[in-house]
């Protein structure tokens, strides 16, 4: 699996594929520029045929790194091959491409990015709010975040009367 | 909106913006109308809304709405300890709560490293429990779908015997519905004297009681004249939305993580996938999916009866037996990111970790819930189907809005 990842990814991104076995499944760092190509060669690849995206998951590092995450666990049926593949997006303005040409399922799973971390999805035609409500104020799972005071008029922030 | 006749004050203005519909009235054709289906109707399973298109009785497009049971699990989880967190995976699917915490309890083992530590009564009763609660599950699926289409006999008897299910599951653990009864490294109790027998007991008596439900509806032509050649999801399809479970199984592919992962063990016990093969009509239609439910709940009696065989015989009952002998009095895995998958009632239940090594919470927990993945593909077996059918394709599709909004 190792080898056949290096062969096919190397010509792509340029350079051998770093895997990283500490994670599980085995992870491999691309840039953001080359994610969407990536994705599509591992899709069609007759050996890789990563044929199902299992889930895409947002993070976000905080201030200090200022850097977001994007990573998506893929999965392929036939050969039972697991793989994890993260991209790190700059925090000010976190754009990556939608894979969305690819595996339709993540269509309501960048959207839930979007949602939670305000991760732009170029490319994705739909790209709305989908569990928080449409007049929400900031990303709720990014480290920063703060409530607003008052939603809709009802209060939102939390306070702690026991103490 | 205005199907919804709202006056313009400040609480209607408020649900326009909260949620605003996704197509605006003023661009409709004239033989188009939007119809709103939910949040609160019985057939919508929870708080679903579903904004249809339609041209009179044909569906041109559906749009959920989601949200509505959205409970911050994923930030919560950010500022709990993993032990504390079980809790709350409960909530999320909660008709099947034990299979939902054999998942995560599963990933957190992992982290850890001492899934092998794990001694195999504690394993075995964790999966006789998962499997208990994927009865329960499959029936409400069942039961609820039947009376969606009109079915209503069904439903008290699946009622009446997942109560069973559910005394059983809360003599074990104190409560009936959420759990919380599998920990990290252990459970939170050894399952109590008797239950062994009583479970037999239960499986004696549930084994005529599943060829009457089938009878009543599975085989009913009513049942499969409303179901099959409805909501036909092609495999390839299934696979591109990332469908798993029933779902997938319905549509033609052999595929369960209990075999395909092999976890917990699963490997030791002997029981079959059942698969769609459009006997009532199109592969992948409604009855398929239904079909596979009811014949994976004769397959989880098939692995309850090897579970209770090993829990009288070869892992019985000791004094000494602690079954949190191995819980981690303080659980902080090392820095590293992790996936654990496991199959739920109603597909693949996914976590993602992050841990940095240095907390006991983790740094990011991610829930991938299959009834979100599995309803994400409604707009595309809907289209150009009659409004009565869209209830029975919502039906087919099992979503617990637990966890879909998690």
């Amino acid at each position: 699996m190792d080898e056949t990842l290096v062969e096919v990814l190397t010509p792509l991104i340029g350079q051998a594929p770093v895997i990283n076995k500490a994670n599980t499944p085995f992870s491999i760092e691309i840039s953001i520029d080359k994610i969407l190509a990536v994705c599509e060669k591992l899709y069609k690849h007759p050996t890789c045929y990563f044929d199902m995206l299992s889930c895409i998951t947002g993070l976000d590092n905080g201030k200090e790194a200022n850097t977001m995450e994007v990573i998506y666990n893929l999965y392929s049926i036939p050969f039972n091959h697991h793989l994890m593949l993260k991209v790190i997006l700059p925090r000010e303005k976190p754009e990556i491409d939608s894979v969305i040409s690819i595996w339709r399922t993540a269509d309501w799973q960048e959207r839930e990015a979007f949602d939670m971390y305000g991760i732009v999805f170029k490319g994705h035609p739909d790209l709305r709010r989908i569990l928080m409500p449409a007049d929400w104020e900031g990303y709720p799972l990014r480290k920063d975040y703060q409530t607003q005071e008052e939603y809709n008029g009802v209060t939102v922030k939390y306070e702690d009367r026991t103490q | 909106m205005s199907i919804l006749n709202l006056k313009k004050t400040d609480t209607a203005q408020n649900l326009l913006t909260s949620e605003p519909g996704k197509f605006n009235e003023g661009e409709l054709r004239s033989e188009e109308m939007i119809i709103n289906l939910g949040p609160q109707h019985p057939s919508t399973h929870g708080v679903l809304r579903l904004e249809v298109l339609s041209d009179g009785e044909v569906i041109k497009e559906v749009v959920p709405h989601i949200g509505y049971l959205h409970r911050c699990f994923e930030k919560h989880a950010e500022n709990l300890p993993y032990n504390q967190i079980i809790p709350f995976v409960d909530r999320m699917d909660y008709v099947a709560s034990m299979n939902s915490e054999h998942a995560y309890v599963l990933g957190v083992e992992r982290m850890l490293g001492i899934t092998e530590q794990i001694p195999k009564r504690i394993e075995y009763t964790r999966v006789l429990m998962a499997e208990l609660n994927r009865i329960a599950s499959h029936f409400i699926a069942i039961g609820t779908y039947g009376m969606d289409i009109g079915a209503f006999t069904p439903f008290f008897w699946v009622m009446r015997d997942r109560e069973h299910i559910l005394r059983l599951l809360e003599w074990a653990s104190g409560s009936r519905l959420l759990y919380n009864y599998m920990w990290v490294g252990g459970l939170f109790y050894d399952i109590p004297v008797g239950f062994e027998d009583r479970c037999k007991e239960f499986v004696t008596y549930l084994k005529p009681k599943l060829k009457e439900l089938d009878s009543i509806l599975i085989d009913n032509k009513i049942f499969i004249q409303r179901t099959a050649n409805i909501g036909v999801l092609p495999r390839d399809m299934a696979i591109n939305y990332g469908i798993t479970g029933p779902m997938l199984r319905g549509s033609g592919l052999r595929f369960d993580l209990r075999r395909v992962d092999a976890y917990s063990v699963y490997p030791e016990i002997d029981f079959d996938i059942p698969i769609g093969e459009g006997k009532m009509g199109t592969l992948g239609d409604c009855w398929d999916r239904t079909w596979v439910r009811m014949q994976e709940v004769y397959q989880s009696v098939r692995i309850i009866e090897q579970c209770l065989e090993k829990l009288t015989k070869e892992h019985k009952r000791t004094k000494e037996f602690d079954p949190q002998a191995l819980v981690p009095k303080k659980i902080r895995p090392q820095a590293q990111d992790l996936y654990v998958r496991a199959e739920n009632p109603k597909g693949e239940l996914g976590f993602f970790f992050r841990t940095d090594g240095r907390s006991d919470v983790p740094f990011r927990c991610k829930a991938r819930g299959p009834s979100f993945v599995n309803l994400s593909v409604l707009p595309e077996i809907t289209r150009g189907v009659l409004i009565a059918d869209l209830i029975a394709i919502v039906g087919s599709l099992d979503v617990v809005m637990g966890e879909v909004d998690r």
